[in-house]
């Protein structure tokens, strides 16, 4: 196996070159920045482009190790094994925690030569800048990779199997998607942190300048936003609680940048179009980052088994130092820079959307201060009294319940009213549609047997909402149609192109709309109850009735399954074959169960296989039923396409790119 | 597009210095307020991983609070009752041992000897109280070994990390 020690050797020149070359990158951008060199912001892009290039090496060859089966290669002998499918072979990348990390440096160095290249030329005070800052964050992960999280160390003795990755990810084929949407999320957030980073040091923001911050937070809000749901749909699918959110500390890390990022996305329309909110919105950049790096640092180094077993884990205490680091280069330079923003809006109205965009950063920090309190309570609890304990789901939905349905009920009211002073009115005549929407909305929730004061509520605030944002969407086309004549067609068509960004907007509202029905539905309203059944036995639950037909025994290369037949009705109708099933993986000595679950339109059928007797005569179910849970998947779909067509390159954009392109050739 | 309000344009830098005070004073008092409601909420919400020593020790606090015990199955305790529903067992520390109660069957690797983290809280019961299990998760282990009496809780927390 020489091929292997080849990789071995081979793997870690590129992450040190590309370390080096990231050192090299930051210094030039900075000095670009500083001096207003053009030549010095030009060595940082091709120091962005060659790093990039070098991890991409980096990452390639991992792969190719995984692929063939090289145990010489530590990370190999660590999560391969050679009775792995190969699928399961590919994504063991981010199986553990030194591929993890390999494939966020991965990530970063491709965002980073993303924005060299598509900020050449532009924004001439800020840009160089932005690329020494984010270049630093490369470094310090590239160094990650060369030294306490190395995957590339040469084994020796070569092992000749390893004991194959994490059996929980290896029964669904959503955790190949869900790690890569989640980093590319959270690594995405370096970049508008490095742009934060240069609008201090350039001491200004103008209209341009903050369009482009708002762009490029929006793609990996995307994806954090597509990664935490799929996170969501992951558990719901294959832990087999029969719930997709837990406020677990690993939940809460991916959700609190996402909180602050959101609120930014909002406070960045004020930045443009008011002049205001500037060191507000560089706060929000500069705490989204940190708070990536807060919740890698909770996921990743082990503090959330015990406080005392992250020492264990070299990672641990290296990354709190980076951590601490960038909060202090943050705090400096928020605390001297802040001032030269300068600020220029104008005393807001009480009541106008200026004010509502006030009110809802507001509620963004008040919720990203609650989960933030009660993640990091445990830990500095236990720190300080050797204790372990936990903060319970309640303390979470006590505060954040309210406080989303506060959120939606902005959204709800917002965008209904005009910038600047108002008529009173007139706003209450533009209220008037979305308060029917609402009264809808509780007589629908009531006539499906909804109760409960909340759920109501909550239900109420959504068609409230969904009125005002379905009329924002709606009214520019049929303005058209009114004055042009056109067809509804064309009509919607050429009011939404052109306004593509807002567009964009409010589909994501739809999306948040959809996501907030589908969470008061299934939340509120989740029914579970246990059955034992023989076979050929039939049990009435609810409308439905389900019995146990027999048992299937399947097995695989690294795994057996016991598969539980249930044949299924609902109120009489046939509806198929459940099968709920045990997978028992050889080498690892563990039984996990894969619910079996189907979607209805208005509730889930969730059926756990508890236990099965020897010849599968008798089997403990669990039978859990969910109303709405599929509207939040397509929820967060609709979330994603919106912020596509909002950050989605125009035309021009790309035109003017190209130009560039051929000028520097 | 945008029409800024253009009443406010002429105010002075005076004002500009007394809203801001007073928008300080604003955020200072909500923030003070959630943090007050966010902490006092936290007590309520506690979830404590204690053992069955650290159970007893805690005496009267145990009941009502919720805790997610970790230990070991004893052997020769485990009754389970298919046609009731119900699963008696107890789980040990070594040191320790206490009486656990579960309705619902059992999850597929749960045996005697086996290593688990009952969530629960304690209930009165004849003699010494009773653990009435809402969750009962089974160890599962990266590297298979058959779990000795007196294993680390906090190991067995490791285990169903992510469950």
């Amino acid at each position: 196996m020489s091929g292997g020690i080849g990789i071995s050797i081979l793997g870690r020149s590129m992450v040190l070159i590309a370390l080096a070359i990231s050192v090299l990158g930051a210094f030039s951008g900075i000095a670009g920045g500083m001096k207003r060199s053009d030549k010095a912001w030009k060595w940082a892009r091709i120091c962005a482009y060659v790093a990039a290039a070098a991890m991409t090496i980096a990452i390639g060859l991992m792969e190719y190790a995984l692929i063939t089966n090289d145990f010489s290669v530590s990370y190999v002998a660590k999560v391969g094994s050679t009775t792995t499918p190969l699928w399961v072979t590919i994504v063991s990348l981010w199986s553990s925690l030194e591929g993890s990390i390999l494939l966020w440096a991965f990530v970063l160095n491709g965002y980073i030569a993303a924005f060299a290249y598509f900020t050449k030329g532009k924004y001439v005070e800020h840009s160089s800048y932005a690329l020494g800052a984010s270049l630093s964050v490369a470094v310090f992960f590239s160094f990650l990779v060369a030294g306490v999280a190395d995957p590339f160390i040469a084994m020796d003795p070569v092992p000749t199997d390893g004991p194959g990755p994490n059996p929980l990810l290896q029964n669904h084929i959503l955790m190949v998607i869900h790690p890569p949407a989640l980093y590319l999320g959270y690594v995405g957030m370096a970049v508008p942190f490095g742009m934060g980073v240069a609008s201090l040091l350039a001491g200004k923001i103008g209209a341009a300048w903050s369009v482009a911050l708002r762009r490029w937070i929006l793609l990996p809000w995307g994806f954090l936003t597509v990664g935490i749901i799929l996170g969501g749909w992951w558990s719901y699918e294959v832990l087999g609680w029969g719930g997709y959110w837990a406020w677990d500390p690993v939940e809460n890390a991916s959700f609190l940048p996402w909180l602050t990022a959101t609120a930014f996305i909002h406070s960045a329309l004020i930045m443009e179009r008011k002049d205001g909110l500037k060191g507000w919105g560089i706060v929000l950049l500069l705490v989204t980052f940190l708070l990536t790096l807060l919740g890698t640092f909770m996921t990743r180094s082990g503090v959330f088994n015990s406080v005392h077993s992250f020492t264990q884990t070299p990672i641990g205490p290296v990354f709190l130092a980076f951590l601490g680091f960038c909060s202090f280069v943050s705090l400096v330079l928020l605390s001297t820079r802040m001032d030269v923003l300068g600020s220029k809006q104008k005393a807001v109205p009480v009541v106008s959307r200026d004010s509502m965009f006030l009110l809802n950063n507001l509620l963004f920090a008040a919720f990203t201060f609650t989960v933030l309190i009660g993640t990091v309570y445990p830990l500095v609890h236990e720190a300080m009294t050797e204790k372990k304990l936990s903060i319970g789901e309640p303390y979470f939905n006590e505060l954040g319940i309210p406080l989303s349905i506060a959120i939606v009920f902005l959204m709800g009211v917002g965008p209904a009213l005009p910038w600047g002073n108002i008529d009173r009115q007139d706003a209450l005549k533009r209220l008037t549609i979305p308060v029917v929407g609402g009264v809808v909305a509780i007589v629908l929730a009531l006539v499906f047997g909804a109760t409960g004061f909340t759920p109501l509520i909550s239900f109420a605030v959504c068609g409230f909402a969904l009125m005002t944002t379905l009329r924002e969407l709606i009214e520019p086309a049929a303005v058209r149609v009114e004055r042009k004549a056109e067809s509804w067609g064309k009509a919607l068509w050429t009011a939404w192109s052109k306004t593509r960004r807002r567009t964009g907007g409010y589909v994501v509202h739809m999306g948040v709309i959809m996501v907030a029905v589908a969470v008061t539905g299934s939340g509120a309203f989740k029914d579970l109850s246990e059955v034992t059944l023989k076979e050929g036995q039939s049990v009435e639950i609810q409308e439905y009735q389900l019995t146990y037909t027999g048992k299937e025994t399947v097995t695989e290369s690294h795994r057996s399954s016991e598969i539980a037949k249930v044949s299924v009705l609902r109120s009489g109708r046939e509806i198929g074959v459940l099968e709920p099933k045990l997978n028992n993986y050889f080498r690892m000595g563990s039984v996990i169960g894969t619910p079996a679950v189907h979607n209805f339109l208005d509730e889930d059928l969730y059926l756990n296989l508890v236990n099965m007797n020897e010849d599968g005569s008798v089997v403990g179910l669990q039978v859990i039923t969910q109303p709405l849970v599929l509207w939040l998947w397509l929820g967060g779909a609709m979330m994603m396409v919106g912020t596509l067509i909002s950050a989605w390159p125009s035309r021009k954009r790309k035109r003017l790119s190209s130009t560039t392109q051929q000028e520097s050739a | 597009m945008s029409n800024t309000s253009e009443e406010t344009l002429g105010e002075g830098q005076e004002a500009q210095g007394q809203r801001r005070m007073i928008l300080v004073v604003a955020l200072l008092v909500m923030f003070g307020a959630l943090g007050f409601v966010s902490f006092g909420n936290l007590g309520e919400n506690l979830v404590y991983y204690w053992d069955c020593s650290q159970v007893v020790e805690a005496g009267e606090d145990a009941y009502g609070a919720t805790i997610r015990l970790g230990g070991v199955v004893k052997e020769g305790s485990l009754d389970w009752d298919e046609n009731s529903n119900e699963l008696n067992f107890q789980v040990t520390d070594g040191k320790t041992i206490l009486d656990v109660h579960a309705t619902g069957a059992p999850p597929q690797m749960f045996r005697e000897g086996i290593g688990v983290v009952v969530e629960g809280t304690m209930v009165k019961a004849t003699g010494a109280g009773r653990f009435e299990s809402e969750r009962l998760m089974v160890k599962h282990s990266n590297e298979y070994k058959a779990p000795e009496e007196g294993t680390d809780a906090a190991e067995l927390y490791k285990t169903v990390e992510g469950l």
